[in-house]
């Protein structure tokens, strides 16, 4: 589904972010990517959602080159991604229904598309009788789960989840994981980005461990090196 | 879907004019005083316009004859004088008409028509009136008449050409008034016209800063070019919209206090008569004047700064 093909990336400074990635993530696979800050999480996330683009190799999502699609073909691709951060990024003037409902405004989506899925989307994350609440109504898991919901609603292949956990206390935590892997048995493919070795310890599924931009080990095992 | 894209869009816009309040009251207040300022050159150049008409149809030239003449001879005169192609109208005021017309002038000056009345006989001689086509072929025009009189030579009907050159020079002078002004509104209307986008540019550029976390989950869900920029060029032409709404409604009260002194001036135009019998096209002009520059703002602010 998604290939990195010798993927190399240096700033503008000659830094190296990433160097020589080959990785390989099939459909409904649930991946951990960890590494300590500065490792390369975050630039191997940029190369997928197609926010940078890399200095040498290839990034492959089914077999398409994403760097070199077109503009209006991009927006296409990103809304077969989507996307979790650890700050939520919800829109704090809108209500959860609305913020879910904006991702699918923005992708174009019709009005009865949008009043059938909201509702049905955010009870698969547990808030339905939340549904007009505000972000500063509700705790960091609540929040987390609308912006899962967000991610899930316009039905993407894969989901990118970066460090969705960091700001949680250790049973939002479990909460978020364990619906990230209701959303994986659902068929979505998830890669998630962490610290946190108890959620890999947790998972018990592939983890890929990423040290000075480079790929340290690759285990279907769920074994890392921190 | 094509409405839907465009009632989010509106919608979106809406929303943006009122989260940036005060400054999209700035862009509305300085497109505003464009539309109007670019409203008072184009009224003033109406009334110049318009005086210059009046003036142009006060000038004339009168032709007398002598008492003898006869009316088949002038009659026959005033055809000839017809065919010179600078002359647009030639009109005959027969000794009668002169009477009535003199009488009519003076009907509230009882002491005059009195006289006119002793005397008996119709002292007034008939006339022809000439109006040229172009205004400053009235000195050409006089030069013929000269030489159609001296043409007649004994029979010479003519008993006086009259002509006043004050007026050809009030015309002159008008022209060139109406010239510079011209010249001067458009420099008005081309800085008034820069200001505002450059103010309306910096609103949509803080409006693009306030709405960063909606772009930028626009980005991430895959919303296309259109659907990120539209509501910013919708909030530029808001502020064209409800500049020339303003407008058109600041407008009525000054051109109805102006109306009546222009037209006591002796300008041949109300201004308000002039308002209110073009209302819709005038605002419309102003809708459509306050659109472009509210998206050529919005289309350089989005362009530089609007990075999807």
């Amino acid at each position: 589904m998604l290939k990195f093909n010798d993927v190399t990336k240096l700033y503008h400074t000659g830094d190296v972010a990433v160097k020589n990635i080959n990785i390989h993530i099939k459909p409904k696979e649930f991946v951990s990517i960890v590494g300590h800050s500065g490792a390369g999480k975050t630039t191997l996330l940029k190369l997928i959602l197609a926010e940078e683009g890399p200095t040498e190799g290839t990034v492959t999502f089914e077999d398409i080159n994403i760097h070199e699609l077109k503009k209006s073909y991009i927006n296409q691709y990103r809304r077969r991604v989507g996307t979790v951060f650890q700050d939520f990024r919800l829109l704090p003037d809108k209500t959860a229904y609305e913020n879910v409902a904006f991702a699918m405004e923005a992708a174009g989506r019709a009005d009865e598309e949008i009043e059938n899925d909201v509702p049905h989307a955010l009870d698969l994350v547990g808030l339905k009788h939340k549904m007009h609440s505000f972000p500063d109504e509700l705790s960091g898991g609540e929040k987390q789960r609308v912006a899962i919901a967000r991610a899930i609603v316009n039905q993407p292949d894969m989901i990118i989840a970066d460090e969705p956990t960091g700001n949680l206390d250790p049973v939002n935590t479990y909460e978020i994981i364990q619906l990230l892997k209701k959303v994986n048995d659902l068929g979505t493919t998830i890669l998630l980005t962490t610290h946190n070795v108890g959620v890999i310890d947790n998972l018990g599924r592939r983890v890929i461990t990423i040290k000075d931009g480079e790929v340290a080990l690759d285990s279907h095992e769920g074994k890392y090196i921190l | 879907m094509i409405l839907t894209k465009l009632k989010r869009t509106i919608k979106s816009g809406v929303i943006s004019f009122y989260r940036n309040g005060s400054v999209s009251l700035a862009s509305v207040l300085i497109l505003t005083v464009t539309l109007t300022v670019i409203t008072m050159v184009l009224f003033s150049g109406v009334v110049l316009s318009s005086t210059l008409e009046t003036i142009k149809n006060k000038v004339d030239v009168d032709i007398y004859f002598t008492k003898g003449a006869t009316e088949d001879a002038i009659l026959a005169f005033a055809n000839d004088v017809k065919k010179n192609p600078d002359i647009a109208d030639v009109k005959y005021i027969s000794q009668d008409q002169a009477y009535q017309n003199f009488k009519e002038r003076h009907k509230d000056n009882e002491a005059t028509i009195q006289a006119l009345t002793e005397i008996g006989d119709n002292p007034l001689p008939a006339s022809i009136n000439v109006k040229a086509a172009d205004p400053n072929k009235y000195d050409t025009i006089v030069t013929f008449l000269k030489d159609k009189e001296s043409a007649l030579g004994e029979n010479n009907i003519i008993d006086k050409i009259n002509y006043t050159e004050k007026n050809q020079q009030a015309i002159a002078s008008l022209n060139r008034i109406i010239n510079a002004s011209n010249r001067l509104g458009l420099l008005i209307v081309i800085f008034f016209a820069i200001v505002s986008i450059l103010i309306t540019f910096n609103t949509v550029r803080l409006a693009i800063y306030i709405f960063r976390e909606e772009v930028s989950v626009m980005r991430l869900v895959g919303a296309s070019e259109t659907y990120i920029r539209a509501p910013f060029v919708t909030v530029g032409i808001l502020y064209g919209l409800v500049g020339a709404i303003v407008t058109a409604l600041i407008l009525l009260p000054i051109t109805h206090y102006a109306g009546n002194w222009t037209e006591k001036l002796g300008t041949g135009v109300n201004l308000f008569s002039f308002f209110t019998q073009n209302i819709f096209s005038i605002t419309l002009m102003l809708i459509v004047l306050g659109s472009v520059l509210g998206s050529i703002s919005s289309f350089l602010a989005i362009k530089k700064y609007l990075k999807v």
